[in-house]
Order: structure tokens, then C-alpha cells, then sequence
């Protein structure tokens, strides 16, 4: 049976795979059938990811992408993709008075400046074919709504959300979609720092109508709606995926 | 570090409420003020200030001000 969600004979490249969203992506992938080459900063972590996914033939590569040194080798160990997933990213909980240059860097240059400029290398170096597809994971944070201490986060997320409008129209000719899925809280380790405390996300998890932030594969499975050929026709596109968060 | 300075910048945090209302004994909820933003901004103070991460459940677990500044103490 043809199934337009099949992943069988696309290479992706996921980003961000050692944890959180990054690894479900990376399992859910591999069980329909990917060939994945998953990238992350911590080697215990990633290789994890790689033991909890179907098959044999991926590949896993080690790098913090601001590094130069680990961001050229990773493009040089590419080999050429079908799909793009980029999931590195982090938050930092700061009142707008707190925040300054090398904070509001520090988070552009891991949520924005990375994924943007591996976009442009790898097409660079002829390493997206034809027909492919480039996910951003971005966040009802920017284009839907922010919250407290995180004016950071949400500059990040709406130019991530703004480059892919024009990524996306400037690579139509070459058949290669762009897409963004915007996600509310999802239950990874991204407020593990506590710096928002447990009473707190108690509080804010009852704002959502679903009754329950998200589970990763929640976000994984829109993911894979995006990367695979169900979504041809899809390109310039924020799917928000919030249980309900940005209705009311 | 020294107990009065801390409750300054604690004070200095807050845009209506008199800096001579509040003292090491001020219970940090009961000012008009106070709020989830408020427990933010104490926290990047402290970082900001001291070199010291607070979480969200240090604070949560303080009442007065002088709870906040012995925890900060003992992570100087």
C-alpha cells in the first residue's frame, strides 16, 4: 500500500537529536523508515538517541554548531539530504531590564544564526536534493504570543519564523519546501535549569485546553507530516501545534 | 555580602512601593507588588549581582527577604 507519510529512501538530517524534541523526531523518523544522520553536543547523549532508533544504517556527529571547527565537519560528513530538521535550541528566562548584548547573542546565535547559516552551507554545498524539505522548530513564542522573561526566546523564534518566508520562496524553484512547526509547552528538559518553578508550570499547564502540555512525539508526528510527500503542496508555513494554548 | 545592600537592590526592584517599607523581616509576597515577574527579576538580580542562580523554588520555598539573601549567602 502507498502510504503519503512514508519516510523509506529520504536521508534527514536532524539537529538537536541528543534530547527533547530533537530525539523523538529522530525514533519517530526512523520507524517509518528514514535514513537519519543525527547531530547534538553531548556524545553519551546522542549515541542514546541512536540505540532507541529502528535500523542500523544512520549516523550519528558530534557538534556544538558554533564551532566552526565541528559545524565544517559537519557539512563535510553530510552526505546529500532529502530532509532538515532543526531542533538545537534553548531558552533563557530573563526580565526585559536583565537582558544585554552577549545574552540576546548567545541564544540568536544557537536558535537563529545556527540553523540559518547550516541551511545555507549545505545548499552551498550541493548537499539538499531536489524536492526536499527544511522543518524549523520554532514555538508559539513570536508569531502567536511570548511570556513572561522571555522577550529573548521570542525574538529568536519570530526571525526563525521570518527567514523561512523567504528561504522558503527563494528555494521554491528548486522544489525544496520550508516549513516551521510553532509548538506550546512541550514536556523536554528545556526549563530544567528551574529558574520558573514547578508551582509555576503546575499554574501554566491549566491554561492549556487539552489538559496537558506536549509530549514530543506530539510535535514529531507534525514533523514528519512535512518532511514526507503528504506535504507537497505545503511551503512558507507555521503549523501551530499548542493543545488549544493561543485560543483564548 | 551584606544584608542591607541586598534588601536595596531587593527594594530597587520595585517601581511603587517605598524602598523604606521594606526590610530583611519583609515578607516579599505581602508587598502589593509582588508577582511571578517580580520572583524573575530577583533572580537575574542575584545573577547579576552575585554570581548566584536562584531557581524558581528557592524562592517559592522563602518568605522573608532575609530567607532569599541566606540562600544566596551560602552559594557565594
Amino acid at each position: 500500500m502507498n502510504n503519503p507519510f512514508s519516510l523509506e529512501s529520504k536521508t534527514i538530517l536532524i539537529t538537536g537529536a541528543s534530547s527533547g524534541i530533537g530525539r523523538a523526531i529522530a525514533i519517530e523518523c526512523s520507524k517509518l523508515g528514514a535514513n537519519l544522520i543525527i547531530t547534538g553536543r553531548n556524545e553519551q547523549r546522542l549515541s542514546e538517541t541512536l540505540s532507541l532508533m529502528n535500523g542500523e544504517s544512520h549516523k550519528a556527529i558530534i557538534a556544538d554548531l558554533n564551532n566552526e571547527d565541528h559545524f565544517n565537519n559537519l557539512i563535510e560528513r553530510t552526505t546529500p539530504i532529502n530532509g532538515l530538521v532543526h531542533c538545537a535550541g534553548f531558552v533563557n528566562t530573563l526580565p526585559f531590564q536583565f537582558i544585554n548584548r552577549k545574552t540576546i547573542s548567545s541564544i540568536m546565535d544557537v536558535n537563529f544564526f545556527a540553523p540559518t547559516l547550516l541551511s545555507v552551507q549545505l545548499l552551498k554545498k550541493k548537499k539538499i536534493e531536489k524536492d526536499s524539505s527544511i522543518v524549523f522548530i520554532s514555538s508559539i513564542s513570536g508569531k502567536y504570543c511570548t511570556y513572561i522573561a522571555n522577550s529573548m526566546y521570542t525574538a529568536s523564534k519570530s526571525a526563525v519564523d521570518g527567514i523561512v518566508k523567504g528561504m522558503a520562496l527563494d528555494l521554491a524553484p528548486k522544489n525544496i519546501r520550508v516549513n516551521t512547526v510553532n509548538p506550546g509547552m512541550v514536556d523536554t528538559k528545556i526549563y530544567s535549569k528551574g529558574t520558573i518553578s514547578r508551582e509555576q508550570l503546575a499554574e501554566d499547564v491549566k491554561k492549556y485546553p487539552l489538559k496537558r502540555y506536549g509530549k514530543p512525539e506530539d510535535i514529531a508526528y507534525a514533523v514528519i507530516y512535512l518532511l514526507s510527500d503528504a506535504s507537497s503542496w505545503v511551503t512558507g508555513s507555521n503549523l501551530l501545534i499548542d493543545g488549544g494554548y493561543t485560543l483564548q | 555580602m551584606d544584608i542591607n545592600s541586598f534588601v536595596e537592590k531587593f527594594a530597587a526592584q520595585f517601581d511603587e512601593t517605598d524602598a523604606s517599607e521594606v526590610n530583611a523581616e519583609t515578607k516579599f509576597r505581602d508587598i502589593d507588588e509582588w508577582s511571578s515577574l517580580m520572583a524573575l527579576s530577583i533572580i537575574a538580580m542575584v545573577d547579576e549581582e552575585y554570581k548566584v542562580g536562584l531557581k524558581g523554588d528557592d524562592i517559592h520555598n522563602s518568605q522573608t527577604i532575609e530567607d532569599i539573601f541566606n540562600i544566596v549567602k551560602s552559594r557565594l
